[in-house]
C-alpha cells in the first residue's frame, strides 16, 4: 500500500441502541483490491455507504484524499418501471462521457451489444455487467463495489472477478469489494476484513480463513464454507484425490 | 370566439406545458400524494391570502413551500413513513383551509371555483402568472433535470457521486409548488394533481427516454385542455373536472389499445 486513498479510524454508527458499527478501522491504498466480507446484517453495506460519505457518523473520521473519485455499484438496484431508460442513459447519469467509450467499456464487461437497450429488459447478469460498467466509465480513483455478483451464475461470477481482478493494473484504480462468496475473491485480493459490527480479523485472503475468529463469526457452517478453500489447495498440491469428510476431519483438528 | 374562452385556453396550454415534464417527475419519483398534498394545503394558501390581503396565487405558493420544506424535514426521522406524514400534512392543511374559509363570513369565496377551477375567472394577470411562473419552473425545472434524474434513478449512487441531493430535492419541492399554485385558476384544487399524472401515465407508452415521456406529456396534456375545455362549453360543465375526464379517456383508449396491441403480438 503505497498512498492511502481511505482511511477509515475508530468509526462507530447506531441505530438507536445498537451499535452498527462498533470501531471500525479499514484502509485502502492505491492499486489496491480490499475485500469486505461478513455475515448478514454485519453492517457491511452501512460501512461502505459511510466510506461513501452517505452515513453520520457517531464516532470516529473517515478520511478521504482530497479529490478522490468514487464510482459505486449498490447493492440494491431497482428502476421504477414507469421511468423510460435506455442503457446508456443509465451509463451518463452523473457523468458525461462519448458513445465510442460507453462502448469500449461495455465491450470490457462483455455486453456492448447492450448499450441501446431498455434497462428494463436486461437480466440479473447483465444488470451487473452494466452497473459495473457505469462506474468504471467515472474513470474512478475508487471503485466501490457492493455484493457484484449478486444474481450472477457461477461462470458469471468468475468472469466478473476476472475483470475486477484485473482493474489495478488495467486502469490503475483501487477497488473495495463486499461480497460473501469467498473462494472466488480471495484469489483476487490483497487484503481481506471480517466485519461483525467490529473487524473480527483482517489480513491477507489466507490467513483470514485459518483465523479462529473468522470461524467463529460464521458459526458452524463455517467450517463447512471453510473447507471448500483449502480444498482447491488440496487439489492444486497433492491431486490424489480425498474426499470432503477427510477434509472435514483435518480441518476440525486444526481448529481443535 | 370570446375573448374569456381564448383565454381560457391559452391559459390552459400554459398548465399543460409545464405540467408535462413536472409531472413525469411525480410518477418517477412516486410521488403523487405529495401532489395531492400540496393541492389540499393551496385551499389554506387561499384563505390566508384572503385575510391578509395578498393575490391568492402568493398565498398558494406561500402555504405550498411552507408544507413543502415541512416535509423534507419531517422525513429526517425514520419512525413515521412518508405516506402517513403526507396523510397528516395534506388532511390536516384541507381541514384548517375549510375552517377559515367557512369562517370568513365578511368575505364572499366561491369555494367551488377554486375546488374545481372556473373557465370564467382567468383575467388576464392570471395569463401573466401562469406564463411567467411557468417559465420560471421550465427554466429551473431544465437546470436541475439531469441530477433529479439521477436522484431518481438511484439515490445512494446520485449522491456518492457529487450530487447535492438535498439541495435538488429542496429545488424540486419548490417548483411543484409553484406548478400547483399556477394550475389552480384553471383545474381547481381538487384536481390539480390528475393533470400532473394522467398525461404522463398517457405518454409512458410511447416513450422510450425521459426527454420523449415529457415531451409526449405535454402533447396529450394539450390535447386534454383543449378538448376538456371545448366540453366544458358545449355541455357547461366545469373545467377542471373536463379537462380531467378528456385526460382519462385519452389514457383510457391508449392503455386499451396497448392492450389490443398486446393480444394481436401474442402467439
Amino acid at each position: 500500500m503505497s498512498e492511502v486513498l481511505v482511511d477509515v479510524k475508530g468509526v462507530v454508527l447506531r441505530h438507536g441502541a445498537r451499535n452498527v458499527l462498533d470501531h471500525v478501522d479499514l484502509q485502502i491504498g492505491t492499486r489496491e483490491i480490499v475485500t469486505l466480507i461478513g455475515p448478514n446484517g454485519a453492517g457491511k453495506s452501512t460501512l461502505v455507504k459511510a466510506i461513501l460519505g452517505l452515513e453520520r457518523l457517531d464516532q470516529g473520521s473517515i478520511q478521504r484524499r482530497a479529490g478522490l473519485k468514487i464510482g459505486y455499484q449498490p447493492q440494491r438496484f431497482t428502476v421504477n418501471a414507469a421511468l423510460p431508460l435506455p442503457v446508456h442513459r443509465l451509463l451518463t447519469l452523473t457523468h458525461r462521457q462519448s458513445r465510442a467509450r460507453q462502448i469500449e467499456v461495455l465491450t470490457e464487461v462483455g455486453v456492448e451489444h447492450l448499450i441501446d437497450a431498455s434497462v428494463h429488459t436486461l437480466s440479473g447478469g447483465e444488470m451487473q455487467r452494466v452497473l459495473l460498467a457505469r462506474a468504471l466509465l467515472r474513470d474512478p480513483d475508487l471503485l466501490v463495489l457492493d455484493e457484484p455478483t449478486q444474481n450472477v451464475d457461477v461462470a458469471g461470477t468468475v468472469e466478473i472477478y476476472q475483470i475486477i481482478a484485473a482493474l489495478p493494473q488495467k486502469v490503475g484504480c483501487s477497488v473495495l469489494v463486499v461480497s460473501h462468496d469467498l473462494n472466488v475473491v480471495m484469489a483476487a485480493t490483497d487484503r481481506v476484513y471480517c466485519l461483525n459490527a467490529h473487524i473480527c480479523c483482517s489480513g491477507k485472503p489466507e490467513d483470514v480463513s485459518r483465523s479462529s475468529e473468522y470461524l467463529h463469526m460464521f458459526g458452524p457452517s463455517a467450517a463447512k464454507t471453510l473447507a471448500i478453500y483449502p480444498h482447491a489447495h488440496d487439489h492444486t498440491h497433492g491431486p490424489d484425490g480425498r474426499v470432503a469428510p477427510d477434509h472435514a476431519h483435518h480441518h476440525g483438528h486444526h481448529h481443535g | 370566439m370570446d375573448s374569456f374562452i381564448l383565454r381560457a385556453i391559452v391559459a390552459g396550454i400554459g398548465v399543460a406545458i409545464v405540467a408535462g415534464p413536472l409531472g413525469c417527475f411525480i410518477i418517477w419519483r412516486r410521488m403523487a400524494y405529495f401532489g395531492d398534498t400540496l393541492s389540499h394545503a393551496a385551499l389554506t394558501g387561499i384563505a390566508v391570502g384572503i385575510l391578509f390581503g395578498v393575490n391568492a396565487t402568493v398565498g398558494i405558493l406561500g402555504t405550498g413551500l411552507v408544507v413543502g420544506l415541512l416535509l423534507l424535514a419531517l422525513q429526517r426521522q425514520r419512525a413515521v413513513p412518508t405516506d402517513t406524514l403526507l396523510g397528516i400534512l395534506s388532511h390536516g392543511a384541507l381541514a384548517l383551509g375549510l375552517i377559515v374559509v367557512s369562517s370568513m363570513t365578511t368575505v364572499r369565496v366561491d369555494l367551488m371555483g377554486y375546488l374545481f377551477g372556473d373557465i370564467l375567472a382567468v383575467t388576464p394577470n392570471d395569463l401573466i402568472w401562469i406564463y411567467g411562473g411557468g417559465a420560471v419552473v421550465l427554466a429551473g425545472l431544465a437546470f436541475i433535470w439531469q441530477p433529479l434524474i439521477a436522484l431518481t434513478v438511484h439515490e445512494d449512487i446520485a449522491a456518492a457521486e457529487g450530487i447535492r441531493a438535498p439541495v435538488i430535492r429542496m429545488v424540486f419541492t419548490a417548483l411543484i409548488a409553484l406548478t400547483v399554485a399556477i394550475a389552480m385558476k384553471i383545474i381547481g384544487v381538487l384536481l390539480v394533481t390528475a393533470l400532473l399524472i394522467v398525461p404522463a401515465a398517457t405518454a409512458r407508452r410511447f416513450a422510450a427516454t425521459p426527454e420523449k415521456m415529457a415531451m409526449g406529456a405535454v402533447i396529450v396534456g394539450i390535447v386534454s385542455v383543449v378538448a376538456g375545455l371545448s366540453g366544458s362549453l358545449a355541455w357547461d360543465t366545469p373545467s377542471g373536472p373536463s379537462i380531467v375526464s378528456a385526460a382519462v379517456i385519452a389514457f383510457a383508449l391508449v392503455t386499451l389499445a396497448g392492450g389490443f396491441a398486446g393480444t394481436l403480438k401474442r402467439p
